[in-house]
């Protein structure tokens, strides 16, 4: 639980990636990758997310607990996308007409 | 046994002042403030039930216009789920017993607990305007584009009300969490643990996981309405649906929230009163959370006629039916820990009797539903309100009466009369009975639900019915009178009237002191240790 | 006290139970942005052409700027916590001062983003007005947009109050930041408020890039 073990310098290594992936993402944006793009930027916007949390917010360095806390809500989150998306993706749209 | 007296200094005692309730951060005293205001909002509840169903005494819609039928049941339906049934067993008795179950001296967070009172207390203030003002008219369920499009009523003050509320909630379940985590007694192991705090504590996650989905619903219906930003508005592209998928990944959770606290206090009561320890207490103690885990994948069967994927219904019908499994291992370990127990009927326990009865029937009734094709058959139908009300009545409120009595005379130190609360359980099993199997049958013949006239030859179920309602009705009255009589006449109860074991009986007086115990106690034995014996696992 | 209980009054337990106060509540908030971003990939994946197209109305620069104006304001944040673990006052307030301020910066950047779209008639309403492809359906991008980047920028809003009332009381010396886990559980706060937008940033502002 001491977060002392993680020094300024990592913050400042860490940063500096978070950095590098912000330019990353929006060079990627500009190629046309087809449904690669969507996947491509949520990867992106995901490593950034686990640097943020396991540095900045010490996740690294916490107990099993907040491991626990921190993967129940990426778990529950996949179940809300997953389950709602199993009805989107397979039925068709009810579109209205324009009036 | 000596003659039992009370002790001088305790929680009611620290203070007789309005402002010593008002700013106490006490986990006892708001317990008690809880359980006041629930109470008032049960009666608000009930009274809108009273109306309705003596409308539905006769077929044609003559005591009250359509209009106000409408509103009468979306009022009888919001208040009785969020300002009743939400907050009932774990606001109530779970904030008084916590801690006392734990041996800490309170919640990890005093301060938050007395503010999710008043967030509570605010939430239901808005809840009462929007009602006193108008009513709403949509149904609990504020399905949009009605409520968010069409629907003239006061639905964004009630939106206010209710997204209010669910703070409140979510504080008590983070208290919780945090509590159950960080304050056990020294020795306190988590297979120790009281069966009703496994069921808090599953309840909590529930909470903590659910409320704010909901939340955001609710504030997206409130957005449409106020600021004219449509997300759910057919007119521009948008997906009604996609409301009811946020509101049911909430919402049915919710009916664990409200069902399974009352599944820990059946625990409690049918160890006590048959004096056995809890069989396959693991068993038990686990499926209160795989519940709480396996109840977030089942929402959609809710959805299965309202123009939902056939293949997400597939899948949602296929993964309701294993929700069952671990009610079921909760159901047949109660019944087998009464076999070969010393069963005594003190009035806790026939509402624990009742409780697995009719939640036994309610749960099974709830497969009905499941069933995709039969689904269709009776969908928006009678049987589903007959359905639900055997989980929240017959299950919950008799999970929340039994916890009444069960630790009223710790809560009061005094004991109520023995006579008059039995006859009033009898009552309402069969007042509850009377009113809501009749409308299985009414369902099954295809009478929908929401409607205030119907057609004469569904008119015999529904006085039935009404009838039932009538009976229920007085038996829910008789305890109001007879508990607020024990706080005056009844008999000192002494720290442990039952004989039962755990912390809160054992080791501290009734009613308990204002930090709970003399000191805190250390725990040696396994929960429900009632044969004397210290055997492990 | 009685020995007992000791352990309850320990100082590293106080802070560990803070802590996991404050992570409890954020699984909240997870599952409280969760629903806004259900209901996005909804609508994404029923109108992908019609979000690219929308999606070239906002300002990629102005988005990367701030992108990178809100991760500074995370590493100034993580300076601040552990400035306060060590116990040192000052470089805890300028930390402090310095996260409030790029917030700030974020909140102007994105007020005159608001701004360009008041002016552009693209706030969903009776005002809305859009002249391409589909009408209707751009409405549908421009809800959540507001919806999500306004709800993203009231916790900031609630962020920068609270990190400033605590700044008040270090300046004032009514809080030894040392002593509990205030500073720390606002930083977690903080951090997650920047995850939010991690993901906020692609979503809104980049999907339409491509040629």
């Amino acid at each position: 639980m001491s977060s002392a073990a993680i020094t300024k310098k990592t913050y400042v290594a860490v940063y500096a990636a978070l950095m590098i992936l912000v330019l990353v993402t929006v060079g990627v944006a500009y190629l046309d990758l087809g449904l690669l793009n969507v996947v491509a930027a949520m990867t992106i916007a995901f490593f950034k997310a686990i640097l943020v949390a396991l540095y900045f917010m010490h996740v690294r360095t916490s107990s099993r607990l907040v491991w626990v806390v921190a993967g129940a809500g990426v778990y529950w989150l996949v179940i809300l996308l997953a389950l709602t998306m199993s009805d989107f993706l397979t039925r068709a749209w009810i579109t209205i007409p324009t009036f | 046994m000596t003659a039992a007296v009370e002790p001088k200094d305790n929680y009611l005692t620290a203070g007789f002042s309005l402002k010593s309730w008002l700013t106490t951060t006490d986990h006892k005293r708001i317990g008690v403030l809880y359980l006041l205001s629930i109470t008032f909002f049960f009666l608000v509840g009930g009274l809108a039930a009273v109306l309705f169903r003596l409308e539905l005494l006769t077929p044609p819609g003559d005591l009250v216009s359509a209009d106000s039928y409408n509103k009468l049941f979306t009022l009888h339906g919001i208040v009785m789920v969020f300002l009743f049934l939400i907050p009932s067993v774990p606001a109530a008795f779970g904030n008084f017993l916590v801690p006392l179950m734990i041996g800490a001296k309170d919640l990890a967070f005093p301060k938050l607990n007395l503010a999710s009172w008043y967030v509570f207390v605010l939430g239901g203030l808005f809840a009462l305007w929007a009602l006193l003002t108008g009513g709403v008219d949509t149904g609990w369920t504020f399905y949009t584009p009605y409520s968010s499009t069409y629907s003239n009523t006061y639905v964004s003050l009630m939106a206010i009300g209710i997204f209010i509320a669910g703070f409140s909630s979510i504080f008590t379940g983070l208290n919780f969490i945090v509590t159950i985590h960080k304050m056990r007694a020294p020795g306190l192991t988590w297979f120790r643990l009281p069966l009703f705090i496994w069921a808090h504590y599953a309840t909590s996650l529930i909470i903590v996981l659910g409320t704010p989905v909901l939340a955001v619903a609710i504030l997206l219906v409130g957005v449409e309405r106020l600021f004219g930003i449509g997300i759910f508005n057919p007119a521009i592209g948008g997906d009604p649906l996609l409301f009811q998928h946020l509101f049911w990944f909430y919402s049915h959770p919710a009916v664990y929230i409200m069902i399974l606290p009352s599944m820990g206090v059946v625990s409690e009561i049918v160890a006590c009163f048959s004096r056995k320890r809890i069989f396959g207490y693991k068993f038990v103690a686990i499926a209160s959370l795989a519940i709480a885990v396996y109840g977030f994948l089942v929402w959609g069967h809710h959805m299965f006629v309202s123009s939902q994927s056939v293949y997400a219904g597939l899948i949602f019908s296929f993964l309701s039916f294993f929700v069952a499994v671990p009610s079921a291992v909760k159901v047949f370990n109660w019944t087998a820990t009464l076999y070969k127990g010393s069963i005594a009927f003190d009035t806790p326990m026939l509402y624990a009797f009742g409780f697995i009865g009719l939640f036994t029937i309610g749960g099974l009734t709830g497969l009905f539903l499941a069933t995709l094709g039969l689904d269709v058959h009776v969908h928006d139908t009678y049987f589903v309100i007959a359905h639900f009300h055997y989980i929240m009545v017959g299950g919950a409120i008799m999970g929340y009466l039994g916890a009444l009595h069960f630790w009223w005379p710790k809560m009061t130190g005094r004991m109520y009369t023995e006579g008059w609360s039995k006859f009033s359980a009898l009552i309402i099993f069969i007042g509850f009975n009377l009113t809501f199997f009749p409308q299985f049958i009414l369902g099954y013949l295809g009478m929908p639900r929401r409607y205030h006239a119907y057609s004469p030859e569904f008119q015999v179920y529904n006085v039935l019915s009404t009838a039932g309602a009538s009976i229920l009705g007085a038996g829910y009255v008789i305890p109001i009178i007879y508990l607020l009589w024990s706080l005056f006449r009844g008999k000192p109860a002494g720290p442990n009237p039952w004989g039962a074991k755990g912390l809160e009986w054992e080791k501290t007086s009734s009613p308990p002191p204002v930090h709970n115990f003399a000191e805190i106690p250390t725990v040696t034995e396994e929960a429900y240790n009632y044969s004397g014996t210290n055997e492990q696992g | 006290m009685t020995e007992t209980s000791a352990h309850q009054e320990d100082m590293s337990w106080q802070r560990e139970t803070s802590l996991l106060g404050v992570w409890v509540f954020l699984l909240t908030e997870v599952l409280f942005f969760g629903g806004l971003f259900t209901g996005y990939a909804v609508y994404r994946s029923g109108y992908p052409d019609i979000f690219s197209e929308a999606s070239r109305h906002l300002n990629v620069l102005l988005g990367t700027v701030n992108t990178a104006v809100l991760l500074t304001s995370s590493l100034t944040m993580a300076f601040a916590v552990a400035s306060a673990q060590e116990g040192k006052r000052r470089p805890l307030l300028i930390y402090l001062f310095l996260t409030i301020a790029l917030g700030l910066v974020f909140l102007g950047i994105k007020s005159t983003e608001y701004h360009h779209k008041f002016v552009e008639k693209l706030i969903p309403g009776a005002h809305f007005s859009y002249s391409g492809l589909s009408t209707r359906e751009v409405q549908l991008f421009f809800s959540f947009y507001f919806v999500m980047t306004g709800l993203h920028a009231l916790h900031m809003i609630a962020g920068i109050g609270v990190l400033a009332v605590l700044a008040f009381l270090v300046w004032r010396k009514k809080l030894d930041p040392s002593r509990n886990a205030l500073v720390e559980g606002t930083g977690l706060y903080w951090h997650f408020v920047d995850v939010v937008w991690i993901f906020l940033f692609p979503l809104f502002y980049l999907i339409g890039l491509r040629a």
